[in-house]
């Protein structure tokens, strides 16, 4: 069993072998990937060595007081927090090989090819088509929608129909898409923002070899389930110091400018920073639960907190600013590699966040998920399990 | 008791204001404009102010204008709310306006009541009334300063301007410079206005001309904000009637029932007091605080609704294209708009006798 003491040990290795300041940023992280330092909880040879997922902080804690350059997770938050666990769990030897390390590094970013303009919440229902070929390879046609991120991206993973006559959830078979392949095309989506963040994605003809098949055909929907309880916790879960969220730049607003303060709005950011501050720390138990397990459907929990979090401050914000929170920083339209919640100013982060409650899920698919599957309350009536996804109505 | 229903002719308004609308400022068409070099409809206004002579609503008649009340000034604004309208009718022909209307200056208000000219106050769009305002150096009799959020400066012919001496001067726009800010609600521009020996015309007592505008611009605020959030309310109703996801229209979930229906009840209740707040300016009676409840009130509610018509059109309410992004942005910024709901219960717990500890 690795434990606490034989990681510092390897991180000191690493660390001797490869001088932060004298190391090239990419050789460093790939070293410290193939050191087994990079997800300690993942394999030997994938980036870790089978320990305890809480151990990765005393790595994390090690390397930042060294000064090594990190792998700007924010930059591949698909590809670290949703292609990454679901290439662990349902890839061959060989896609894990291939995929993981560039991932990891950064060399390599992903998207999601998930939604569809017919198909969001109800994501089981989506209609882009992968037909095999005679050869085994896949052709795929259809329309995605709002992909975060395609135009920065190299890989995207994919959920596509391979059999339109069984129901919905049963004939969908999970891809990874090259995103430089003919076919692909992403033209940008501009959002409220005014940035085109997200893309619509138009797939014609693209030919997919079957070794980028992930799981079974028709497995598709379960191989889906492993990303999406990710996605929320990748959404929800992130590791925060205290006043390391929305409730941040508020809170120093609030103390360098007393001319803003009134008791109402007193009142109101008190409330919430005690909101962030138990936020935090469910989000800290949350995590010292999971250790080395997969998520479950706690993570909806999470990303629910956090989505109502960011929004509830971010508008007070507003509000708190006065003069200013009737001023924007800039409209311009643009295409950003990520979603600077902290670089921008707090009409932006009142904006943006407003799509917290939506993207990986909106807030009331999650509370039904947090109903029927921790509560175990009964599911709506459904009509549509047992039709053949052909016949249904659309 | 004040009247908080609507007259035959207000209905006959409304209808009149809707139709114009529907021609003149279609969503996509607001939408392009906000990215256009002129932010302001100016045919939309032209027909309201000169086809339909709504500049004037507030104006007495033997003063060139309509002599008609608050009453119908809100049933427009009602209709401008709906429709996001980049048109500046509530700085001028409402807070500009009654501006004039507490000075001595028949002849601009004439000129503002026709809708041929266009007039802006000028103090920041976030100042209550009764709040500081920031005033213009007065020197040699000549106007020295800056002052900035002012809205909807760039369509103004004429500005309102209040100074140290305590005077409200008359300026003309083309006398002082104006640079366009980037507003957080792209329908209703804000400019910084810098006055450098810029001569004007004394038009009164600027503490008493301002108050009364602001008010005036305060209480009918709540009118546009009740159209902003019946037109999303119905919007999404309509919206989730037709999606369809699960096999079935998502605005059958009951989760999204219960919250529409408990939308609507605070969309019932904000009508009351948008109404009685325009009344009560009309009539004079319990006015300040019939403005105050409602500035208290109102932009919990339109800020509520453009936010669910977001979420509840989920994905294609965060694009560009999609209309919600101008109602969330006017209802934000609506809610700082002359005066912060807590502004304005701060104000009513000195009208009620019921002071903070
Ligand atoms: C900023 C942003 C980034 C995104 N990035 C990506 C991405 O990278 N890749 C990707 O694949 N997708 C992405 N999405 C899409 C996102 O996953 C979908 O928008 C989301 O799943 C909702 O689908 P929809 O927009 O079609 O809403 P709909 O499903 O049409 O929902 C409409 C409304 O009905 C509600 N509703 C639906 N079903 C129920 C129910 N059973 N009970 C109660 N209420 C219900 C919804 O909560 C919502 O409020 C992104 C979206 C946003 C806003």
């Amino acid at each position: 069993m690795t434990d606490a003491a034989e990681l510092k040990r390897r991180t000191a290795e690493l660390l001797a072998a490869h001088p932060p300041a004298s190391t090239d940023r990419l050789d460093f992280l790939k070293a410290r990937f193939d050191a087994g330092l990079a997800w300690v909880h993942y394999p030997e040879g994938l980036g870790g060595l089978n320990a305890p997922r809480s151990l990765q902080a005393v790595v994390d804690a090690e390397l930042e007081a060294a000064g090594a350059p990190d792998n700007d997770p924010r930059r591949n938050g698909i590809g670290l927090g949703m292609a990454a666990p679901t290439i662990l769990k349902y890839g061959t030897e060989e896609q894990k090989q291939r995929y993981l390390r560039p991932l990891w590094v950064g060399e390599e970013i992903w998207c999601q090819l998930f939604s569809e303009p017919g198909a969001g919440s109800d994501l089981a229902a989506l209609g882009t088509r992968a037909v095999r070929q005679d050869d085994g390879d896949w052709v795929v046609n259809g329309q995605k929608v709002w992909t975060s991120g395609a135009h920065n991206s190299r890989w995207a993973i994919l959920i596509a129909r391979t059999d339109p006559d069984v129901p919905k959830h049963a004939g969908i078979t999970y891809f990874i898409c090259d995103m430089a392949d003919p076919g692909v095309d992403v033209r940008p989506l501009r959002q409220i923002t005014g940035e085109a963040e997200f893309n619509e994605v138009f797939l014609t003809d693209v030919r997919i070899p079957d070794d980028r098949r992930l799981g079974e055909v028709g497995d598709g929907w379960r191989v889906a389930q492993t990303t999406l309880n990710n996605e929320r916790v990748a959404i929800g879960g992130m590791r925060l110091p205290r006043e390391g969220g929305m409730i941040g730049p508020v809170s120093r607003t609030w103390r360098e400018r007393p001319e803003l303060r009134t008791q109402d709005l007193h009142q109101r950011l008190l409330k919430l920073w005690v909101d962030s501050e138990v936020a935090r720390l469910t989000a800290e138990r949350l995590r010292q639960q999971l250790v080395a397990g997969q998520p479950g459907p706690e993570g909806a929990g999470m990303k629910l907190g956090f989505a109502r979090l960011n929004q509830e401050i971010s508008g007070l914000e507003v509000e708190l600013r006065g003069e200013e929170g009737l001023l924007y920083d800039d409209w311009t339209m643009r295409r950003p590699e990520l979603v600077d919640f902290t670089g921008r100013d707090a009409g932006y982060r009142y904006l943006r966040s407003k799509g917290n409650s939506i993207e990986g899920g909106t807030s009331e698919v999650l509370l039904n998920i947090v109903a029927e599957r921790v509560l175990g309350l009964p599911a709506e009536p459904r009509t549509d399990k047992d039709v053949a996804w052909k016949d249904l109505a659309r | 008791m004040s009247d908080l229903l609507y007259s035959e002719e207000e209905e006959a308004l409304r209808a009149a204001v809707r139709d114009l609308l529907a021609d003149h400022c279609d969503a996509p068409g607001v939408i392009a404009r906000t990215e256009s070099d002129t932010p302001h409809d100016l045919a939309a206004w032209k027909a309201l102010a000169d086809g339909m002579g709504l500049a004037g609503l507030l104006v007495p008649e033997d003063k060139g204008g309509q002599g008609a009340s608050h009453r119908e000034a809100a049933v427009v604004l009602e209709e401008l709310g709906r429709a996001v309208a980049p048109v500046p009718y509530l700085t001028s022909a409402v807070v500009a306006t009654e501006a004039l209307l507490a000075c001595d200056a028949d002849d601009l208000l004439a000129e503002l009541a026709s809708g041929r000219r266009i007039g802006a106050l000028a103090v920041a769009l976030n100042i209550a009334p009764g709040g500081a305002y920031k005033v213009v150096r007065h020197e040699g009799g000549a106007l020295h300063g800056e002052l900035t959020a002012v809205a909807d400066v760039q369509a103004a012919d004429v500005l309102l301007v209040p100074a140290d001496d305590g005077g409200l001067y008359a300026v003309d726009a083309s006398a002082v410079t104006v640079t366009p800010q980037i507003p957080f609600d792209l329908t209703r521009p804000l400019a910084t206005v810098t006055l450098d020996g810029t001569r004007g015309r004394l038009l009164g007592d600027a503490e008493t001309a301002v108050h009364r505008a602001l008010r005036a611009g305060a209480g009918l605020l709540a009118s546009e904000q009740l159209g902003l959030a019946d037109w999303t309310l119905t919007e999404t109703v309509r919206y989730l009637k037709e999606r369809k996801q699960f096999n079935r229209p998502v605005g059958g979930f009951q989760a999204l029932k219960h919250r529409l229906a408990q939308l609507w009840l605070e969309v019932v209740n904000l009508r009351a007091a948008a109404r009685n707040a325009a009344d009560a300016l009309a009539t004079g009676e319990d006015t300040d605080v019939a403005v105050a409840v409602a500035q208290a009130y109102a932009a919990s509610v339109a800020v509520h609704a453009a936010e669910e018509a977001l979420q509840l059109h989920a994905g294609i309410g965060m694009t560009w294209e999609h209309p919600v992004h101008l109602y969330l942005k006017r209802a934000k910024a609506d809610s700082i708009a002359y005066g912060t709901a807590g502004a304005h219960r701060a104000r009513l717990a000195e009208l009620v006798d019921l002071q903070a500890p």
